[in-house]
């Protein structure tokens, strides 16, 4: 009843909004086919699918990432707050408050943790004392990377990293973090207090997330919302609890099913079934 | 003392002299190099730009002047004025930013994301264009450069004198030591500390370091790489500048100054294309062993003529034995 409430009010206030978007690599691959996807303001959204589905690449739309590495949006729209924001310069697009944490980490090898952190506030021009403020926000959040301030961040474990790539992107003071794969490569333990602390900077910090995940049994319960991309286009989509219980999501995600695991060969073709019918 | 110890010692010197002059070329290389991965072929030609743009300013040298007399039918050359040094070095800094935005904005912003050999193939187009350009601004003549030592504007009187001197009493030897290689020396010094403690304790510094490490994450955090190469092409441009006030100093503004690039690539691959203690060390061994061994080896026994192609030979065996250089960087890998 209260994630009713939650979801129906939220959806009078979406942050983010991508309507229909086509994405073509390079003048001739296309990668996505007519993606929408609406992120209400202060929730946590989760895109999910298997490799090559398209959530990077949608995520990268929406930050303006694209551009650098010739791909681009050839049709549709993506409005934030209202305003059309799929041809904007990534610069732009962190000062609007929209900041991506990339797949990979992608921390700067030879930089510090805290200058890497600092490089987050790098858009910033409210003074040194509030970044300064917000750093050991950070650091409170990550009590890990204080330790390991003076470290070069390329010395440091994949967890650090992780923790270093949300925390430069929170020193950006956003309103929507776009987290690409923060399981990526970590140990179950890990992703669980990643994810954790993802949970807590969104309920105090009221930052959104749009959460790009394949491992979707974690997504799914940190999420409120979920989207299912497949081969460039949106499958299904619902309220993570639904998509939790959902047969197919548990049969083709989870790995769960009434009959026991299925074999991979019948997987494949009740997928491209299923992908004919919608 | 012994003559000929005195005599290696002076050839020392010399040669570490020298090879300030190849860290200041090889300094403006890894610049470019560490923040975009462009291999600047243009950099030599971006000293001789500097260096004509400089003496044109301070002659007060109508810029074009053969193309507007062609198309107009007049016959201006010269303004009729000289220009303070400081001046004109200001007036070359601001023309040298100009050229790093033009570069910028007409050429590699087009080409963002496309492979390295095709980036390289747009500086050799580039160091032509600009050789082009620089012959058709302020014509192909040499001309002598004075900076400051013969003009007498920019020090306080006496101190030129000084400055010509230059022969030292010593250990009672007289060396010869040209004392504009001095000043070079502590010239390239104050550069590079400059250019550490911007890189390390400045917000645009940070962000060059961060372009340097991963173009993708600095974008994704709001660094604008537009903005940041033009800063890294001007400061290599200023580099360019101080080598071609340098070596212009010493013989003349002529086109052969921009091969000085080719002598930088022996010490890039000596002290690794990266890093910016590995172009001083790098500069000042090629220097020092290029001299010292035209005089202890080259003339005596091989007749001669060895500078031309020993820092080669040595770049050649350090690719052997050690391809990142003395000082590449680190590759990180984590255990």
């Amino acid at each position: 009843m209260l994630d009713d409430a939650k979801q129906a009010d939220a959806q009078v206030d979406n942050v983010l909004e991508v309507n229909n978007i086509e994405v073509i690599y390079n003048h001739v691959i296309l990668v996505l086919k007519g993606v929408s996807l609406n992120v209400p303001k202060g929730g946590i959204t989760a895109l999910l699918g298997g490799n090559g589905a398209g959530k990077t690449t949608t995520l990268k739309a929406i930050s303006g990432l694209l551009a650098s590495e010739r791909g681009e949006v050839t049709k549709g729209s993506i409005k934030y707050r209202g305003q059309d924001i799929q041809h904007a310069d990534p610069a732009e697009t962190v000062k609007q408050g929209v900041v991506q944490v990339m797949e990979g980490r992608h921390c700067f090898e030879h930089l510090t943790i805290e200058e890497n952190l600092m490089t987050g506030a790098y858009t910033r021009t409210d003074g040194n004392a509030a970044i300064a403020a917000d750093l050991e926000l950070v650091y409170n959040y990550f009590p890990r990377l204080k330790e390991r301030r003076k470290s070069q961040a390329g010395y440091t474990s994949g967890g650090e990293q992780q923790m270093c790539a949300v925390g430069r992107a929170l020193m950006s003071k956003p309103e929507t973090i776009l987290l690409d794969e923060p399981s990526m490569g970590l140990a179950p333990q890990l992703v669980e207090q990643i994810f954790d602390i993802v949970k807590s900077i969104n309920e105090q910090e009221g930052v959104t997330f749009l959460l790009a995940e394949q491992n979707t049994n974690v997504a799914l319960r940190f999420a409120h919302y979920g989207y299912i991309l497949e081969s460039g286009r949106v499958v299904m989509d619902g309220p993570a609890k639904d998509l939790r219980e959902n047969q197919d999501v548990k049969e083709f995600y989870l790995g769960m099913s009434d009959e026991g695991r299925k074999s991979f060969r019948d997987v494949r073709s009740y997928r491209r079934r299923k992908r004919w019918l919608s | 003392m012994n003559e000929q110890l005195a005599f290696t010692i002076e050839v020392f010197l010399n040669g570490l002299m020298a090879g300030v002059l190849y860290a200041l070329v090889a300094l403006g290389f890894v610049l470019i190099y560490k923040a975009s991965g462009i291999f600047n072929y243009a950099q030599g030609v971006m000293a001789l730009f500097a260096a004509m743009t400089l003496v044109g300013i301070q002659n007060g040298q109508v810029p074009f002047a053969h193309l507007i007399n062609a198309i107009f039918g007049t016959d201006v050359h010269k303004f009729g004025w000289h220009v303070h040094s400081f001046a004109a070095i200001l007036l070359t800094v601001i023309v040298m930013i100009a050229l790093a935005w033009m570069v910028q904005q007409f050429v590699f912003k087009h080409l963002v994301g496309q492979e390295p050999i095709i980036l390289f193939m747009a500086t050799i187009g580039l160091a032509y264009f600009l050789e082009g350009v620089a012959d058709l601004m302020w014509g192909s003549e040499l001309k002598a450069l004075n900076v400051c030592a013969s003009e007498g504007n920019c020090l306080p009187q006496g101190m030129n004198v000084w400055l010509e001197g230059t022969t030292y009493e010593a250990l009672g030897y007289g060396f010869f030591i040209d004392n504009l290689d001095i000043v070079a020396s502590i010239v390239a010094a104050v550069l590079v500390a400059g250019l550490v403690i911007f890189a390390q304790y400045t917000k645009q510094g940070r962000a060059m370091r961060a372009v340097a490490d991963d173009h993708q994450a600095a974008l994704s955090v709001g660094v604008s790489l537009n903005f940041i190469w033009v800063l890294v092409w001007s400061l290599a441009g200023f580099v360019a500048l101080v080598a071609g006030i340098m070596w212009g100093a010493k013989s003349g503004v002529q086109f052969s100054l921009s091969l000085i690039a080719l002598k930088a690539l022996p010490v890039l691959m000596l002290g690794g294309f990266t890093s910016i203690p590995g172009a001083i060390i790098g500069g000042l061994i090629i220097g020092v062993g290029e001299k010292l061994f035209e005089f202890l080896i080259g003339a005596p026994f091989l007749g001669g003529a060895t500078e031309n192609w020993f820092a080669y030979m040595l770049a050649l065996v350090f690719l052997v034995f050690r391809p990142q250089g003395l000082f590449g960087e680190k590759i990180i890998e984590r255990v």
